[in-house]
């Protein structure tokens, strides 16, 4: 991944006939999927479905589970992920992610930013990349007077915002998050919302999320996942398109239901 | 009681509080079991509190020539605990080398790169080796370790008994306990810390060692704290293998007597009680006691201030 | 904030992976070093059970044949008559008062001829590794250097060493003894502290509330486990073997054995390794009792049983195999205990069976520890044998845990 900053083409992520595996269970079945450059595209769905196991395969987080496999490609600017020469680390360096808890280091603020950074190589001023990137995660004016606080003590909404900037540090192009608002109350779901829609000018965003009202005002793209009704319980993708149109006027049925059921 | 056809339904049933005898009975056994610790404890620090001050109330014993003299010579009055407490420190120090680095590159290994099927493997392997009884170890050092250092620095340089023999062999010892607590400390790291860091592209070292260690630093210094408190107690192996006869010697491969040591040897024999060697060994006990006591206090404060931060 | 500035990185991946790749090689190294540990451990061990023996007789056990009858066929009544020709008759006077002949078994007396008239000596010892690797060599050095003695592949370890009792000569000597005091001096220990850990184990977790001296006792307990074990030597001195003299040397109970006038008996040991396992006990029987759920507890007080009751009937049972097992780890570990006993004065040489807690004991520990202090080669055999017996006995122990902990773990 010599060349990791092209801005060319449409799609940053094309995932193509996807399927996730734990030993032999196949989680996602069969996904196609494109990710349009600094949109939001979020991923919908019931329970246990396969959202989290299909983002995590977008940066081959999975991995870190023993027993995981995949099949299909994800190409990332063109490039395959999966391909045998790819290095996951170089992967997640690219590709960031936030996670459905927050997880701040047991750090103090500066650390938890800096350290990604750090291990990448980076030599710049380090004080101008904490301070650009909790501006960007909008925590700054929060904690810069505070920065050699731990991490832990800030409140949940807080950390969450730091886990942000803490991705954002090592300058990713595409930053995944898992439910990043799950855990959070209403106003500290709100700030995320609004923190998404001004990171995609920069970023691209893929969300997963079970709250449908979030997805609908948060994404510009929306995928609708379920599991397939066979025997083996398989998550699969079954509707992808513009938010809007998934919202208003769903092709599958079962988006319909969904959508409704939950929204109305 | 009433019987079921008249007394159930038709009176009030009785609710007042009853004194029940065998409750209070049973009560009062159990709470004396728990309390029989505390006798113990009173009682190790009264006997040898008691024998201690008898030591020292004996015309030929100073307290400081006791805590700086560096002979101890019982035959010609003279009772300096240093040589025992440099003793003592050499085989710790020695051991703490060989345990700490290993036990930390086991625990790693087997908390975040081992696979589950070499993990099962080698756990079982490891509680083996706790389990072995510290004689073992001792005739281990005597008949395998010393041989060896004696082969490879040369039979006039490593006597044979010396104190790197036992120091190596308690290593061994200690490995086993400073490995699994270490890798309770690094397991008990929340697992959401580590996919962060992966999150951010870290490699698997960078990891473990920045990430997941100094979370873990406390759960792991009370490991090492255990460990040191557990080698300056043992007893088996530097009575066997490190030798007899106090010797204020900084050279590793010469004999010493560490203070546990001494206790053995001195109590080997048929000691008689009231004679000042009888008493000697209640104050090195003390002495003894009041260490390890100190560290495993320390490492339990140290655990309980390492739960706060995750629980 | 719409134009986002340029943070240079370096591109270290390489090295990055490379000292990812050296640390995960020191840290494996550090694992085959400990495998190593114990892999030279339990050699050691093995090395010096079994290898070649030269031993020379004093009388040939062959030329000790009655009517052709050769030693291992001949009925008593031939061994006892070989046995008189060949000692004197105040040295089988003697034998005869300190146990009739006619109450010995034939084996008894085997073993007395062996003892007393062919009297085997061992001139020269091979460890494994040297007998399997070059035993040309070592027949030859035999031939030479020993021409009258014989040569045998000899087990340290087998059914005579079990069997036999204390001897100054290595040859005939046998963990008998220090096996049967192990079992005599654990028996009191497991009589002593299972039902007192136990009890206090169930006051902590069911019955102490949250105040201070409950607190104090828990605090106390976890320090008590790392009192190195020597001080309980001390302890057990002072107080078992000394102030309470009286009872542990049986006298007050008019126990009154002149080889045992003193408090250095079982019941002094069996007592002090119950001080020293005590807090372990508690401590695994406080977790077990912890992994009842409460909801248990909950239907029983619903039905109104009083607390022993519900302690009794249900907490109890279920906490049984996990108390189990626990407290057999902990008298595992009071069976290769050494140091406490030799502080407290265990015999360092008796050649008959303890048969009270009134006895004085020797254990295996305490033999292996004699034997491997000796300077003379044999010994170090003998003492790799009686360990094999101790290893032997804690690994049978530590497998029934594992069967307890196996056939009764149940899910909540």
């Amino acid at each position: 991944m010599a060349q990791p900053v092209s801005s060319n083409g449409k799609y940053v992520l094309e995932v193509k006939n996807l399927s996730v595996f734990y030993g032999d269970f196949e989680a996602v079945t069969n996904v196609n999927l494109n990710i349009e450059r600094n949109k939001i595209t979020a991923i919908i769905g019931p329970s246990g479905c396969g959202k989290s196991t299909l983002l995590r395969a977008l940066n081959r987080m999975n991995e870190l589970v023993p027993g995981t496999g995949v099949s299909g490609e994800v190409l990332f600017n063109g490039q395959n992920l999966y391909a045998s020469h790819v290095d996951p680390v170089e992967v997640r360096y690219r590709i960031g992610m936030v996670f459905q808890k927050p997880n701040p280091f047991p750090k103090s603020i500066y650390e938890n930013i800096a350290w990604g950074a750090r291990i990448h190589g980076y030599k710049g001023n380090m004080d101008e990349l904490v301070e650009f990137s909790l501006r960007q995660a909008a925590l700054w004016e929060e904690v810069k007077d505070k920065l050699d606080q731990s991490g832990l003590a800030l409140s949940g909404g807080q950390q969450q915002r730091l886990c942000i900037a803490r991705a954002l540090a090592v300058q990713p192009q595409v930053i995944l998050m898992d439910e990043p608002a799950s855990s959070l109350d209403p106003l500290a779901t709100l700030k995320i919302e609004e923190l998404m829609h001004e990171l995609k000018k920069n970023y691209t965003i893929v969300i997963v999320t079970h709250n449908m009202q979030q997805a609908a005002r948060a994404s510009d793209y929306t995928a609708m996942m379920m599991l397939n009704g066979g025997e083996t319980r398989s998550g699969t993708m079954i509707e992808f398109n513009q938010t809007s149109i998934i919202f208003t006027r769903p092709k599958d049925k079962r988006t319909e239901g969904y959508v409704t059921g939950r929204f109305g | 009681m009433a019987t079921l056809n008249n007394g159930y339904r038709a009176s009030k049933p009785d609710l007042r509080r009853r004194p029940r005898l065998s409750e209070t009975i049973i009560q009062s056994l159990l709470f004396l079991a728990g309390f029989l610790s505390i006798f113990t404890t009173i009682g190790i620090v009264y006997e040898l509190g008691k024998e201690a001050l008898l030591f020292f109330q004996t015309p030929e014993v100073n307290l400081l020539a006791f805590l700086t003299s560096t002979q101890w010579q019982p035959h010609i009055n003279k009772f300096g605990i240093l040589p025992l407490v440099n003793a003592t420190l050499m085989t710790t120090a020695m051991a703490m080398l060989i345990a700490i680095p290993l036990g930390l590159g086991v625990a790693i290994y087997l908390s975040e790169y081992a696979s589950t099927r070499v993990r099962n493997l080698l756990k079982p392997i490891l509680e083996v080796l706790a389990g072995i009884p510290t004689i073992v170890y001792g005739y281990f050092a005597l008949t395998f370790m010393t041989p060896l250092l004696r082969s490879i620095f040369g039979r006039d340089v490593v006597e044979i008994y010396n104190t790197a023999s036992a120091g190596l062999v308690m290593g061994i010892l200690i490995l086993p306990l400073i490995t699994s607590m270490t890798e309770d400390a690094l397991n008990a790291v929340p697992h959401s810390l580590r996919a962060a860091a992966y999150g951010l592209g870290a490699t698997k070292l960078e990891v473990a060692v920045k990430i997941v260690l100094p979370a873990a630093i406390s759960g792991i210094a009370a490991a090492v704290i255990v460990g040191l408190s557990r080698a300056i107690g043992e007893t088996m192996i530097v009575a066997v293998a490190a030798g007899a006869g106090p010797n204020f010697t900084l050279n590793p491969f010469k004999g010493a007597e560490t203070m546990t040591g001494h206790i053995v040897r001195i109590s080997g024999g048929d000691l008689s009680y009231d004679s000042i060697d009888y008493n000697s060994i209640f104050a090195i006990g003390l002495l003894l006691f009041f260490i390890t006591l100190t560290l495993n206090i320390l490492s339990q404060q140290i655990v309980r201030r390492f739960r706060e931060v995750y629980e | 904030m719409n134009r986002k500035p340029v943070f240079q990185f370096k591109d270290n991946l390489a090295s990055r992976n490379r000292s990812g790749l050296t640390w995960r090689l020191v840290f494996q190294a550090s694992t085959i070093v400990g495998i190593l540990a114990l892999t030279a451990l339990l050699f050691n061990i093995l090395n010096q059970t079994f290898g070649y023996t030269a031993y020379e007789a004093r009388v040939d056990p062959d030329s000790l044949a009655l009517n052709g009858v050769s030693l291992e066929e001949q009925t008593k009544a031939q061994l006892i008559q070989v046995l008189q020709t060949r000692i004197s008759s105040g040295a089988f006077n003697k034998l005869e008062k300190d146990k009739p002949f006619a109450e010995r078994s034939r084996q008894e007396v085997y073993d007395l001829i062996y003892d007393r008239v062919v009297k085997y000596k061992a001139v020269a010892i091979w460890p494994l590794w040297d007998s399997l690797m070059r035993p040309a060599e070592i027949k030859q050095t035999v031939a030479q250097d020993f021409p009258t003695a014989k040569l045998g592949f000899v087990s340290w370890i087998s059914a005579d060493f079990l069997r036999r009792q204390q001897s100054s000569d290595p040859v005939l000597a046998g963990v008998r003894t220090a096996l049967l005091g192990s079992l005599w001096t654990i028996a009191i220990t497991i009589l002593a502290a299972f039902p007192l850990g136990v009890g206090a184990a169930i006051y902590l977790e069911e019955y102490a509330s949250d105040n201070w001296l409950n607190r104090l006792i828990r605090t106390n307990i976890n320090n008590l486990a790392g009192v190195p074990s020597i001080i309980y030597g001390i302890l057990g001195l002072a107080i078992f073997v000394r102030t309470l003299e009286k009872v542990t040397s049986g006298a007050l109970f008019g126990f009154v054995d002149p080889t045992t006038a003193n408090g250095r008996t079982i019941l002094s040991a069996g007592l002090t390794l119950a001080l020293l396992v005590l807090p372990l006990i508690i401590i695994n029987a406080q977790e077990a009792i912890r992994a009842v759920p409460v909801s248990l507890r909950r239907a029983s007080y619903g039905l109104g049983a009083t607390k022993w009751q519900t302690v009794w009937a249900h907490v109890l049972p279920n906490a049984l195999p996990g108390i189990l097992t626990g407290a057999i780890l902990a008298i595992s570990r009071a069976i290769g205990e050494t140091a406490p006993l030799v502080v407290i004065g265990a015999s360092t040489y008796i050649t008959f069976d303890p048969n009270s807690p009134f006895s004085k004991f020797t254990t295996l520990p305490i033999q292996i520890y004699q034997w491997t202090s000796r300077p003379q080669d044999e010994f170090r055999f003998l003492a790799a044998a009686a360990i094999l017996v101790l290893l032997a006995l804690l690994l049978s122990l530590n497998a029934v845990a594992v069967l307890l902990r196996n056939r009764f773990s149940r899910r909540w």
